[in-house]
């Protein structure tokens, strides 16, 4: 009888590290895991590897999307967070960054880039350009579309007629 | 007859009644509020970082949004520590000498990561995934306190479970419309209340009763 209840109990003092389980076995996302040579439990993919979505992904960056008011909206978010640091909200290229010393990019409304094709657009955020670094890691190639059909937007505002506007002129002072 | 009691002892038996009854009571009531306290939850504490990271500087001076760095908030669980080339895209040609910048120098030369240290720590068997809270509305600011005045990154809230309920169980004051998510100067409307019952149902976010179930968070 006495046997009966001291070997579960001796074996249930193996648990007694962590009672709490507040702290688990497990890895955290990018946290130490010495199991690998680097502590890093977030691993490099070995030389050659493809992955999964890369198909998907070239796919997305050849095929433009059909530009759309969602589309244009979702460019203008992804512009405003990632883009305007440098390029500004109006895309003059005199955003913050250039203010405290980054040299200024070129203005979006100049004419080598009013007559740049939407590609042209999509190429310099996957492979960077001058001292801009790519941005291939940080924006999704549906979302590089997205910012280069929000860039004609911006174009086209920075440019636009009152005669463009119908009804416009006469709602004016 | 010899006295077996020297005369103090009448009050020190009185305190030895009167500490019967309440010793226990305000041992309880310090243990709970130690517990509570952030000593125990890291509430407010800043770590030494390996680089002085400044949010104040980067959010509140520079106005960058919270995505530049944080890019897997809106699809995953975690939301993301910027790899050392994100640092880069701007250190690379400003503050190229600066001191304070030698581990960042460091880790993109001889591509090792940043060895941050974590701030934001729930325990081992919480599941929380910032992707669903974003997408429903929860701004940053809303758990993560006022960053942009922050020189070095602290935990605001308590991250207590009671924490985590105050929310789940009425979510409607914390609901933004989408295109306020990530604006750290936020502030409710007036109507907030009526706002914030319209979102959470345009939203369809659950009831309090289902948002409130341990399985919520508890997988």
């Amino acid at each position: 009888m006495m046997r009966l209840v001291a070997i579960p109990l001796l074996l249930s003092l193996g648990a007694c590290d962590d009672p709490s389980m507040h702290r688990q076995n497990r890895y955290e996302t990018y946290g130490k895991a010495r199991l690998f040579p680097d502590d890093a439990e977030a691993r490099t993919p070995p030389a050659g590897t493809v992955s999964q979505s890369a198909l998907a992904r070239e796919t997305a960056l050849a095929d433009p999307p059909p530009v759309d008011a969602a589309l244009l909206e979702r460019g203008r978010q992804r512009y405003e967070a990632i883009c305007t640091p440098c390029h500004g909200y109006t895309g003059h290229g005199d955003g913050m960054i250039v203010q405290r010393g980054f040299p200024p990019p070129p203005s979006f409304h100049e004419d080598r880039l009013r007559a740049a094709p939407a590609t042209y657009f999509v190429d310099v955020i996957t492979k960077g350009y001058g001292v801009m670094y790519a941005y291939a890691a940080r924006v999704e190639p549906r979302d590089r579309w997205a910012i280069a059909a929000y860039i004609r937007a911006l174009q086209l505002s920075q440019g636009a007629h009152v005669a463009d506007v119908p009804g416009l002129a006469e709602k004016l002072p | 007859m010899v006295q077996i009691f020297r005369p103090g002892a009448d009050t020190i038996a009185r305190i030895v009644l009167f500490a019967i009854p309440t010793v226990p009571v305000l041992a309880v009531g310090f243990a709970y509020s130690l517990w509570h306290s952030p000593y125990a939850t890291a509430q407010d504490v800043t770590r030494e970082q390996p680089v002085p990271f400044s949010h104040e500087h980067h959010v509140g001076g520079l106005g960058i949004d919270c995505r530049y760095c944080h890019t897997s908030v809106e699809k995953a669980a975690f939301a993301g520590l910027p790899p050392t080339q994100t640092c880069m895209s701007c250190h690379s040609q400003i503050w190229t000498n600066a001191p304070m910048l030698a581990p960042v120098r460091a880790s993109l030369a001889e591509d090792r990561p940043i060895e941050w240290q974590r701030v934001h720590n729930l325990p081992g068997y919480v599941y929380f995934n910032h992707s669903v809270h974003v997408a429903k509305g929860v701004g940053c600011t809303t758990c993560h306190g006022p960053v942009q005045t922050m020189k070095l990154i602290r935990q605001a809230a308590p991250l207590t479970m009671g924490w985590c309920l105050d929310c789940h169980r009425n979510p409607a004051p914390s609901l933004r419309p989408h295109e306020a998510v990530f604006d750290v100067d936020w502030q409710p409307p007036e109507n907030q209340a009526e706002v914030g019952a319209r979102l959470a149902k345009e939203r369809h976010i659950a009831s309090p009763q289902r948002l409130s179930e341990c399985s919520i968070c508890h997988r």
